[in-house]
């Protein structure tokens, strides 16, 4: 047992060492062929970007690596709300793509990105379980007594925009719980714990048939726009930028089309 | 061998340093009588405290069961109810919901039955708490039931007195230390409780958002009051620690 103490400590030592590291190393600084139309980029990237964006990221990230072979690309899904202060607290992120301008704003205001590009747009629908316990047949429903509502809360994206749907609705609804983050909400009706949960368009598709839509009126529905940045602390901003242009282009369009967000 | 163990004194002090240095004490006051922040830290006491006399109610029993009987299994029953020390309490909170839920193999009677719906309500926060915390309850008593001296039980017998009464008369007072510790240790654990509590009961003003849930949330939109909630917990976590520690001096008759 003496020996096995100062092993444990020298652990910890060489834990807290590697942790001090960070994560996102290799700089970029591919220098030479860099002048081309096409400079060669290597390194990893680590992307924040809004829950709701994780499957079409997740495939816009393959697609990006098959690109540009010699690029890993890491994601951290979360709300924005949650990434934005993780931005503002030093977290290592390249690039975040954020559910609403507003938590760009807190990371551009905060010096973190010197400007960003709206991309896509998405808009709220009701998504329920595929039996629909409550039939649920529009936003009216969700006011009704009894039924178990899930919703994001309110500092998240989509629960200030749900939250925009309801005063458009002229509604007063009385949600059982606020989840920290709209595949949260998903999950919790997924589950059939709750009757019904006000997500995005394009989370209600991904889900496929582990729930139904209820889609909202043109009318009353609202929407929110998702910005994109390279960060200014980026270890590897050549490869940041690369990853917001792929976003922007066709390719990348393509496929958050093919998950249902629209043009921003 | 001083330098590593340096290493793990700063490693363990240096986090809450940090949260005393940023500390916003001059709107301490403000943030802390906030409506949202006492209804918190309300629900949270009132929820382990709650947590706390169910544990006490099945785990007293459950330990002396563990410590004083012999039956086949009965390892195998210590393992099973003392997993959640152990376990991820996320993961608990997933198992809760898939057992206790509205669709869950037993909530879906209790919802048929009785109609009682547990998510999404603060019983569900004591379940969870209780689950987590509970374990830590019953591991103290049942080590304070093996060490105590069965002879006095065994004298309180022979001269007539019940099974009941020796328990109540005897064998409680001997191991009280250990359950005020052991209860003490769950009250902590239970008013700790995150990852079980935000599975299965969700998260919700005044019904199931406790201090650390508060805490975690509060992060995103306003850290300045996440780190006043987080101070406060600390507190109450010294608190605790410092009435244990004179418990446990006093408790051992070997001293």
């Amino acid at each position: 047992m003496r020996r096995t103490a100062p092993a444990f400590a020298l652990i910890a030592a060489a834990v807290l060492a590697l942790a001090a590291c960070g994560s996102s190393s290799t700089p970029a600084a591919t220098t030479g062929a860099g002048a081309s139309s096409a400079p060669s980029i290597t390194g990893t990237i680590t992307v924040f970007a809004a829950s709701s964006l994780k499957e079409a990221f997740t495939a816009i990230g393959q697609q990006f690596e098959a690109a540009h072979p010699g690029v890993k690309v890491v994601f951290n899904f979360a709300a924005s709300s949650d990434l934005a202060t993780q931005i503002t607290q030093g977290a290592p992120a390249d690039v975040f793509a954020s559910a609403s301008g507003k938590n760009m704003t807190q990371v551009t205001t905060a010096g973190y990105a010197a400007a960003s590009t709206p991309f896509v747009k998405n808009t709220m629908e009701i998504a329920a379980p595929p039996a629909n316990p409550f039939k649920v047949t529009g936003v009216a429903d969700l006011a009704k007594t009894g039924i178990k509502l899930a919703l994001c809360q309110p500092q998240v994206p989509c629960g200030s925009t749900a939250a925009a749907v309801f005063t458009n609705a002229k509604l007063t609804v009385h949600p059982v719980t606020l989840e920290a983050d709209v595949k949260s909400v998903l999950a919790k009706v997924e589950l059939g714990e709750a009757d019904a949960g006000v997500v995005y368009v394009t989370d209600v598709r991904a889900a496929g048939s582990k729930v139904v839509g209820i889609p909202i009126a043109d009318g009353v529905n609202a929407s929110t726009t998702y910005p994109i940045a390279a960060l200014t602390k980026s270890t590897n901003s050549a490869a940041a930028q690369a990853f917001v242009a792929y976003v922007l282009s066709a390719g990348g369009s393509t496929v958050l089309t093919a998950d249902g967000f629209a043009k921003p | 061998m001083l330098a590593p163990a340096l290493v793990g004194v700063a490693f363990l002090v240096l986090p809450l340093v940090g949260l005393l240095l940023r500390t916003p004490w001059s709107s301490m006051a403000r943030i802390l009588v906030a409506a949202d922040v006492t209804q918190a830290l309300r629900l949270s006491l009132w929820t382990a405290s709650v947590a706390t006399v169910v544990s006490v109610l099945l785990g007293v029993p459950l330990a002396w069961l563990l410590a004083r009987s012999q039956f086949p299994g009965i390892a195998l029953l210590r393992a099973l109810v003392t997993l959640p020390l152990v376990l991820p309490p996320v993961v608990g909170g997933v198992a809760l919901l898939l057992a206790f839920g509205r669709k869950g193999f037993v909530g879906q009677y209790l919802d048929q039955w009785f109609g009682i719906t547990l998510p999404f309500s603060t019983a569900a926060v004591i379940i969870a708490e209780t689950f987590v915390a509970m374990p830590f309850l019953i591991v103290t008593v049942e080590g304070a039931l093996r060490s105590a001296d069965q002879g006095y039980d065994e004298a309180a017998a022979t001269l007539g007195a019940s099974r009941m009464t020796v328990f109540r008369r005897v064998t409680l007072p001997l191991i009280a230390p250990s359950l005020v510790a052991g209860g003490v240790l769950c009250w902590a654990r239970a008013l700790g409780e995150f990852g079980a509590t935000i599975a299965f009961a969700g998260n919700f003003p005044g019904r199931t958002q406790t201090m650390p849930l508060a805490v975690y949330l509060a992060l995103e939109s306003d850290p300045d009051a996440a780190i006043a909630l987080s101070v406060v917990l600390l507190v109450v976590s010294v608190i605790v620690l410092v009435g244990l520690r004179d418990r446990w001096l006093r408790a051992s008759p070997f001293r």
